[in-house]
């Protein structure tokens, strides 16, 4: 999914991807100038064929790789390419068999999500926060990079992304981010 | 606190502004509304068993009853942010719009960036630059864990800011937020007073007028740029502000604050100020029980 090659360019005629600066992706893999790079259009099936969240939520959003197959999410404006600190958010680890998802992008958006979603109990999702890995034989859907939610107050949040294999969910919340609740 | 004394002229009530200087200063935090409303925010904070009070003059602004404002589910979620109450006022006042273009001269670590990001609904852009490229990481995180999309976070010399990076030329709105002496963390910083001297007073002064100017002129005629500093030193705050009307094509402006001040000097050490410099606001620790705080509101007039 990530290695589409099938563009109207041949690949001789792509330029190499530059990870000091930030690129916009193109809009479908026909228009691609950069060589790996992932088109708006994939980024945004994905979110929606894995997820399920709809593609117009991200209609008034622009998406941007630097470094290798770093994939942000940026709500203002600016020119491509540009060599700044950071546009946006990341969102999204592409260049790799499986895609995977920020911890920060799934608390911000993962509420349209209706699909990989498993719902924690209080004490998994303090365990899934502090960054332990739990056995949870009761996921009986896809396996693969999950969104872990919870209820508060009466509302599912998403806290962060989960690798679920073998009975076992893995908790990818990244070490500055976890948590003792 | 010995060099609070000179301020003994210019404080009313200067014995209480030096009684709260010298009692620690609680926790607040700001309901982060990119990723969840005040009701929502102060559920998470019930459902967690926290306490909190509400400030009368933003109801985004909490104080919690808790020492680890950082350990609970909202923080987690990104729904607050612990910012203290006076450091939540110059995005107020500079008050900008879903999708204008801001700027944020001196952003790390990032809680007013974030914090126009979230009065602008995240639409627009808000560049929030900074030069020590030690802080931008905190910058950078913190944007993240709150989920603002309309940042683009970069590492310069705010004194001589170039736009031609960007697709734009100038800004909508500006906030000066500048690197200062201090004074008015001392509640948070007990040490914030120990390397006072005017020798440092002269040489920081002179960064804040040449990241001021710079604003000024990044941002478009009828623009507003807001200048603030979290320290109580006039040299640093009206004279900052004095030394841009007479460089720049700016005015000062009015602005409502429904937090406790006091009017901006017009006269310091023998120097005479614009009188429209009483239309800034001075907020000292006293007056609201929070931090010190100086903040002007200028309109960019060519």
């Amino acid at each position: 999914m990530g290695n589409d090659a099938s563009g109207g360019e041949s690949d001789a005629d792509l330029t190499q991807n530059d990870g000091q600066r930030f690129g916009r992706l193109p809009a479908t893999a026909d228009e691609r100038t950069v060589e790996g790079r992932v088109s708006r259009e994939a980024v945004v099936d994905y979110f929606a064929d894995r997820f399920g969240i709809p593609p117009e939520t991200f209609d008034e959003y622009t998406f941007w790789e630097k470094g290798a197959g770093k994939i942000w999410i940026y709500a203002g404006s600016a020119p491509s390419p540009i060599a700044i600190e950071a546009i946006g958010m990341t969102c999204l680890r592409t260049r790799q068999e499986h895609w995977k998802p920020t911890t920060d992008f799934v608390q911000r958006f993962g509420r349209e999500a209706e699909e990989c979603v498993i719902e924690l109990e209080p004490e998994e999702g303090r365990a899934f926060a502090a960054g332990e890995d739990q056995e949870l034989e009761r996921w009986e859907g896809d396996w693969g990079y999950l969104i872990a939610a919870h209820d508060i107050a009466g509302e599912l949040e998403p806290i962060g992304v989960g690798l679920y294999v073998h009975g076992e969910l893995r908790s990818m919340v990244p070490k500055g981010r976890q948590r003792e609740l | 606190m010995e060099p609070l004394e000179r301020y003994r002229p210019i404080v009313d009530d200067f014995e209480a502004f030096l009684a709260a200087c010298e009692r620690s200063l609680g926790n607040a935090v700001r309901v982060n509304t990119i990723k969840a409303s005040v009701d929502r925010a102060t559920a998470a904070l019930k459902a967690d068993g926290v306490g909190y009070e509400e400030a009368d003059w933003n109801p985004r602004v909490l104080r919690l009853e808790t020492d680890s404002p950082g350990s609970t589910w909202a923080s987690f979620h990104g729904f607050t942010h612990g910012q203290e109450e006076v450091s939540a006022v110059p995005a107020t006042v500079l008050d900008p719009e879903p999708g204008e273009r801001v700027w944020d001269c001196c952003a790390a670590p990032g809680g007013k960036a974030t914090q126009l990001a979230a009065l602008m609904d995240d639409r627009g852009t808000v560049v929030a630059n900074d030069s020590n490229l030690g802080r931008i990481s905190a910058l950078r995180f913190n944007a993240e864990r709150l989920g603002a999309t309309s940042l683009a976070v970069t590492n310069d010399d705010a004194r001589n800011y170039s736009l031609e990076r960007f697709d734009f030329d100038e800004f909508d709105r500006s906030l000066v937020d500048a690197p200062c002496s201090c004074e008015g963390t001392i509640r948070k910083n007990p040490d914030a007073l120990d390397g006072w001297s005017e020798g440092y007073l002269d040489e920081v002064s002179g960064i804040q007028k040449g990241i001021l100017g710079r604003a000024v002129q990044a941002t478009r005629e009828g623009g507003t740029v807001v200048y603030s500093t979290c320290t109580f030193a006039p040299e640093e705050n009206e004279a900052v502000v004095q030394h841009a009307l007479n460089k720049e094509d700016c005015r000062v402006v009015d602005f409502d604050l429904d937090l406790e001040h006091s009017p901006g000097l017009t006269e310091w050490d023998g120097q005479e100020y614009d009188e429209r410099l009483e239309r800034a606001a001075r907020i000292y620790p006293h007056q609201n029980d929070t931090g010190g705080f100086f903040v002007a509101k200028l309109e960019v007039t060519a």
